[in-house]
C-alpha cells in the first residue's frame, strides 16, 4: 500500500512542479468552453441548455490531452522497466498512475467547473449537482483512456492514434455524464438512473483499465 | 488431417487453397437460392417491398458483431498462445468485420427513410452499432501505424478484447432503452415472431452472408500470410545486402 501511495506522490509531484503541466488540461479546458460561445453565438438561453454538454465535451477533451504523455515520460527515462520488473504486480502500479493521473488531470477540470458553468449560464443551485458528475464520472474517462494510453506507448505512437482508439470507447460516459446533469438541470428525468449508472461505469473502468493496460504494457514492451 | 495440424501456417495454406474453391462455390449456391426465396418472398402489409431490404440488413448486422466476436476470440489466442496464425485471423477479421456493419449502417439507414421518415436517429441499438464501426476502425488504425506486426497484433488484441464489451450491449440495447429500432424478434424466448414465410429467405440469406464472411475470411488469412512472408523475404534479402556491402 505504501508503495502504491509513493508511486501515486512521485507522480502528482512531477506533475506539478517545473515541466510537469498539471494545469494545462485545466487551461486547455476553460478555451475551449470559451470558445463554443463565439462559435455559437452569446445567446443565453441556448448557452444553459447546452451548457452540460459542453462541459462534458470539453472535460473528456482535456482529459485526452496529457494521456499520451502518461507513460511516454516514463518509458523515455526507463522507469517504466524499474516499474515492471518491481515486485509491485503491474495492474496497481498503472492504477496508481491513473489516479495521480486523475488528481492532477481532471480535478483541477472538476474544481474549475463551477466558474464556467457561470459563463455558460447555468443556475447556481445545480452547480453543485453538474460538478457532483463531473466528479464522478471523470475517473472513468481517465481509466479507458490508461488502456489507450498503454496501447500507443507500446507502439510508440500517441497522440491522434489514442484519440481514435479512447473516444469511442467513452461514449457511454458521456451519454449518461450528460443525461446526469441535464436530469438535475432542465430535465424532467429523474437523476439516480443515469448517475448510478455513471458511477457503475467509473468503478467498472476502475477494474477493467488497470488490467487491459498492464496487458498492453507486458505485451508490447518486451 | 487432424484440427491442429492447421495451426501450423504452411499445412494452413495448403489446405485453404484445397477448401476455398468449393466455399465460394457454397457461398455462391446459397446466394442463389437465398436471392430466389427473398424475390418471393411475401411484401409487408404496411412497408411494401421495402422491407426485402431486411435480407441484406439483419445478416450484415449479426456478421458485423461476429467479426468482432471471432477477433475476440483470436485475441486470446494470440495474448495466450502467443499464436501467429491467431494473430493473422484478428487482423483478417477487422475490415471485414467493419464492412459489414457499415453495409448494416447503410442499409438500416436505407431502410429507415421509408419507414421512420428519417435516414438517421440517435438511437441506442444505432448509436451502439456506429459505435462498433468506430471500434473496428480504430483497431484497424492500430494494425496501420504498428511498425512491426507482431508487437501491432498483440495491442490490437488487448483493445479487442475491451471492445467486446460492446456486443451485449448492441445485442441489449433494444430491451435496456425502449426507442425506435424494433427489439429482438428472431432469437427470443418462445419462438420467433415472424412468419415462416420470411423465416426461412432470412435465415438461408444469413447462412449465404455467414459463408461469404467466413470465404473472405480465409481468403484473407492467406493474403496476410503470404504478406508476412514477403515483408521477412524482404528483411532477409536487405540484409544480405547489407552484409554483402559490408
Amino acid at each position: 500500500m505504501s508503495a502504491l501511495l509513493a508511486l501515486i506522490l512521485r507522480d502528482v509531484r512531477l506533475a506539478v512542479r517545473v515541466g510537469g503541466g498539471a494545469l494545462m488540461g485545466a487551461l486547455f479546458f476553460l478555451i475551449v468552453v470559451v470558445m463554443v460561445p463565439f462559435a455559437i453565438g452569446p445567446d443565453l438561453k441556448l448557452l444553459a441548455r447546452i451548457g452540460p454538454a459542453i462541459l462534458w465535451l470539453g472535460a473528456l477533451l482535456a482529459s485526452l490531452l496529457a494521456l499520451d504523455r502518461l507513460f511516454a515520460t516514463d518509458y523515455e527515462d526507463g522507469s517504466l522497466d524499474l516499474l515492471m520488473t518491481s515486485g509491485m504486480p503491474l495492474e496497481l502500479a498503472v492504477a496508481a498512475k491513473a489516479i495521480a493521473h486523475w488528481l492532477t488531470t481532471c480535478l483541477p477540470l472538476v474544481i474549475v467547473t463551477p466558474l464556467l458553468g457561470l459563463m455558460l449560464n447555468i443556475e447556481l443551485n445545480a452547480m453543485g449537482v453538474l460538478v457532483l458528475t463531473l466528479a464522478a464520472g471523470t475517473p472513468a474517462l481517465t481509466f479507458i483512456g490508461l488502456i489507450g494510453a498503454a496501447l500507443s506507448v507500446a507502439l510508440r505512437r500517441g497522440g491522434l492514434l489514442l484519440a481514435v482508439l479512447v473516444l469511442p470507447l467513452t461514449v457511454p460516459v458521456l451519454i449518461f455524464g450528460v443525461a446526469a446533469a441535464n436530469a438535475a438541470i432542465v430535465g424532467p428525468a429523474p437523476f439516480g438512473p443515469p448517475f448510478t449508472i455513471l458511477c457503475a461505469l467509473s468503478l467498472a473502468s476502475l477494474v477493467l483499465g488497470p488490467i487491459a493496460a498492464a496487458a498492453a504494457l507486458r505485451h508490447g514492451l518486451e | 488431417m487432424a484440427m491442429i495440424d492447421l495451426a501450423n501456417p504452411s499445412r494452413f495454406l495448403t489446405f485453404v487453397n484445397r477448401v476455398l474453391p468449393w466455399l465460394a462455390a457454397a457461398t455462391l449456391t446459397l446466394f442463389a437460392v437465398g436471392l430466389y426465396r427473398t424475390m418471393g418472398a411475401p411484401d409487408d402489409y404496411q412497408q411494401g417491398a421495402t422491407v426485402k431490404i431486411m435480407y441484406l440488413h439483419v445478416p450484415a448486422a449479426w456478421l458485423g458483431m461476429m467479426g468482432w466476436g471471432l477477433m475476440s476470440v483470436a485475441a486470446l489466442g494470440t495474448l495466450v498462445w502467443r499464436h501467429p496464425l491467431a494473430d493473422v485471423a484478428g487482423k483478417a477479421a477487422a475490415p471485414i468485420g467493419a464492412a459489414f456493419t457499415f453495409i448494416c449502417l447503410v442499409t438500416g439507414s436505407l431502410w429507415g427513410r421509408p419507414t421512420w421518415g428519417t435516414y438517421w436517429v440517435w438511437d441506442a441499438r444505432l448509436t451502439s452499432m456506429l459505435v462498433l464501426l468506430l471500434l473496428y476502425l480504430g483497431v484497424m488504425a492500430l494494425y496501420w501505424t504498428a511498425e512491426d506486426p507482431g508487437r501491432g497484433s498483440r495491442a490490437a488484441a488487448v483493445l479487442a478484447l475491451v471492445g467486446a464489451v460492446n456486443l451485449p450491449i448492441i445485442k441489449f440495447s433494444v430491451d435496456w432503452w425502449n426507442t425506435l429500432h424494433q427489439p429482438a424478434s428472431i432469437f427470443r424466448m418462445g419462438g420467433s415472431a415472424i412468419a415462416p414465410s420470411i423465416l426461412w429467405p432470412l435465415l438461408i440469406m444469413a447462412g449465404a452472408f455467414t459463408l461469404l464472411f467466413f470465404t473472405l475470411h480465409l481468403a484473407a488469412m492467406r493474403n496476410e500470410i503470404l504478406r508476412r512472408r514477403v515483408r521477412s523475404m524482404r528483411i532477409m534479402q536487405a540484409q544480405e545486402i547489407a552484409e554483402a556491402g559490408a
